[in-house]
């Protein structure tokens, strides 16, 4: 027994830390099993591709969510922020085609247009939270309903829809690949790396991490607690408006229906990659495994028969809260408590 | 900009036929309560209801058509309260945002003495309306299924994207696969698109990776079937004879149908343009010298090349 406990010193705690990782891993690699005994075709590089793809946009605003989080706070606007984005986008580029004509230029004007808009409203929303003092939940509550709004009205309740002209140029940037990889995946890769190595490697990851374990010691710790927070927002606003510019070439229209529920998917995919909701602890890694594993479920259920159409929502619910249970549960670790 | 505009006008249009119908007392007042648009079907509603009303203001200068748009039961119930109490309808025509909670306000409207027209959505009490305008949800299954068996053979596959699940989307779909029955045509799996163009291109995608051989979709939904079309092109499984079948009458799939697309040859008729229908039925109550009360439900006409332009309207956002 002594033994035991002096193994487990400081080797024990990293085994937990491995643990926790390997969580998620663990529950992805379940789930390609389960897909591929349903059907080989899962595997297949096609789907693959497809399947990646997919997870690019929850992916990348899940980069982004993992920042708020992390730092205390919650964005509820993304869904409805990336519809408004993608209109907005989709209305300048239409209208600069007289100007401009099809061509990069006009694709480019819109990419910066869409990132400008991120980061503003990114900004709004870390504004209101820390200058304002109001609670992020209710702040992003009130600009959810704003940016969705805002899209049904620009799109006169309709459907907006990108000019067959720029479709053309735009298309690549969705559809084309490059050294195998579709675009979307190449995005996704790099948002994820400069995600990962601002998280962990920068003071400001740092920062993040301290004001979402306990805002007030950061605050007396001399850390400008305003300053980094309203920077999370800002992260997010740029990785949604990165989403976005993916996402609109892909159908290229936008409509009171683009990117319904979002906001929870991120969420979800940043708590299955083991983010502390209520903060204080971020995984970028973990995120991308769980953006992942939520594209995946979809997936599988579309490629078998078995499962009533109806009880879709239920077996995704059902594998979410496992998935939280694998890395959360006690079931690995042995009964006996740790030394403190 | 132009939407700004368009309320301008909308607000001086509202302002003006208020004013002409407290000049004369005799005018005949009806009330057109419908869901505020948040999707496009909705928003073509919307549009058509306008168009309606000008033309039926311009051709009976004592008829005042009020319309009024909410964006919940609650809200509607009130509206269908203030159109008695404030505007004092002689009718109403109401597409109810639910059943349940509309039928009791649509019954005090009625016992205020005013006609009414209930379209799409019946209430779920019998024998309040004097009019019923709706589509044809079955028939709208029937059809696609129809055209189907009229273009495959035996041992052809075909995939189903279905809407969100609902009644409607039950209806059609029973009624496809009732038509489908001893066809010969494989129907590899059903899912749900939720009538919703990403979700079409996922489950479509998801069909295409799984299913090496279709040789049609039925797509139900104009929307769904853009986000199927946009999957074919992506695997590139759009040649080959493949079709895709759609429904309702979105305002760019009837285009396509016009320019001879061969990817998706014909569409469905489910029209948001059904409110004016109510319209019409409704004034002609006052106006015509026969009778129109009764149930009017309207055909899920086949659109193809030859009939598409009576069904194309380039002004709609739907």
């Amino acid at each position: 027994m002594t033994d035991l406990a002096k193994e487990r010193g400081p080797k024990g705690y990293r085994m937990s830390i491995d643990y926790k990782t390997a969580g998620p891993a663990i529950a992805l690699f379940i789930l390609c099993l389960i897909g591929y005994l349903l059907n080989p075709a899962f595997l297949s590089e096609g789907n693959l591709s497809n399947l990646l793809t997919r997870s690019a946009f929850i992916g990348i605003i899940a980069v982004g969510a993992t920042f708020v989080i992390t730092a205390g706070g919650i964005d509820l606007s993304v869904g409805s922020m990336a519809a408004a984005i993608s209109g907005v986008m989709i209305i300048i580029m239409n209208a600069s085609l007289d100007m401009m004509g099809a061509g990069f230029a006009t694709v480019i004007l819109g990419a910066g247009c869409s990132i400008l808009l991120g980061i503003g409203a990114g900004w709004i929303n870390g504004a209101l939270t820390t200058k304002g003092k109001i609670e992020a939940f209710i702040v992003t509550l009130g600009t959810m309903g704003i940016y969705r709004s805002l899209v049904t009205y620009f799109a006169d309740g309709g459907t907006l829809s990108l000019d067959f002209a720029i479709r053309g140029i735009y298309r690549p940037v969705y559809y084309g690949s490059f050294l195998g990889l579709p675009i979307p995946v190449w995005v996704f890769i790099l948002v994820a790396a400069l995600g990962w190595f601002l998280m962990n490697r920068t003071s400001f990851g740092r920062y993040c991490t301290a004001i979402g374990s306990n805002e007030s010691v950061a605050k007396y710790s001399a850390i400008k607690v305003d300053r980094v927070k309203t920077l999370t927002y800002v992260i997010q606003g740029l990785c949604v408006s990165l989403a976005t510019i993916i996402y609109v070439p892909r159908l290229g229209s936008a409509s009171s229906s683009t990117g319904v529920l979002w906001e929870l998917e991120a969420i979800a995919a940043v708590i299955i990659g083991g983010t502390v909701l209520k903060g204080g602890y971020g995984r970028i890694g973990g995120t991308i495994l769980g953006a992942l594993i939520l594209t995946t479920i979809g997936n599988i259920l579309n490629f078998t028969d078995l499962i009533s159409n109806y009880l879709n929502g239920t077996m995704q619910g059902l594998i979410i809260i496992v998935a939280v249970w694998l890395q959360r549960g006690d079931w690995g670790k042995s009964r006996t408590k740790q030394p403190e | 900009m132009k939407t700004l505009r368009k309320i301008g006008s909308m607000a001086l249009v509202g302002a003006l036929s208020l004013g002409a119908g407290m000049a004369a007392a005799d005018t005949i007042k009806i009330g057109v309560s419908y869901p505020t648009p948040t999707h496009a079907w909705a928003a073509g509603m919307n549009w058509h209801a306008e168009q309606a009303e000008k033309r039926l203001e311009q051709l009976y200068p004592d008829v005042d058509l009020i319309l009024v748009n909410s964006p919940d039961p609650n809200t509607q119930a009130s509206a269908l309260e203030d159109l008695v109490s404030v505007h004092q309808i002689d009718a109403l025509v109401v597409l109810p945002f639910e059943s349940e909670p509309l039928t009791d306000p649509v019954l005090n409207v009625k016992q205020s003495g005013a006609l009414i027209t209930v379209v799409d959505r019946g209430l779920s009490q019998p024998g309040i309306e004097d009019i019923y305008v709706a589509g044809n949800n079955p028939e709208l299954g029937r059809v696609s299924a129809e055209y189907m068996k009229g273009r495959l053979s035996d041992g052809d596959n075909i995939v189903v994207l279905r809407g969100i699940p609902t009644l409607i989307d039950n209806e059609r779909f029973d009624a496809f696969m009732a038509e489908m029955d001893g066809s010969g045509v494989n129907i590899l799996d059903h899912k749900h698109a939720n009538w919703n163009r990403d979700d079409g291109f996922e489950v479509m995608q998801d069909f295409l990776s799984r299913f090496p051989d279709i040789d049609a979709v039925w797509a139900q939904d104009d929307d769904i079937a853009i986000g199927v079309v946009a999957a074919l092109k992506q695997a590139g499984r759009d040649g080959d004879g493949m079709f895709v079948v759609g429904g309702a009458g979105m305002k760019e799939t009837i285009k396509g149908i016009m320019d001879g697309d061969e990817l998706v040859p014909v569409d469905v008729l489910y029209p948001p343009s059904m409110i004016a229908t109510a319209m019409d039925v409704t004034v002609a109550a006052f106006k015509s010298n026969g009778p129109v009360a009764g149930r009017y439900i309207l055909g899920a006409t086949l659109i193809t090349p030859e009939n598409a332009a009576s069904f194309y309207f380039p002004d709609s956002p739907f």
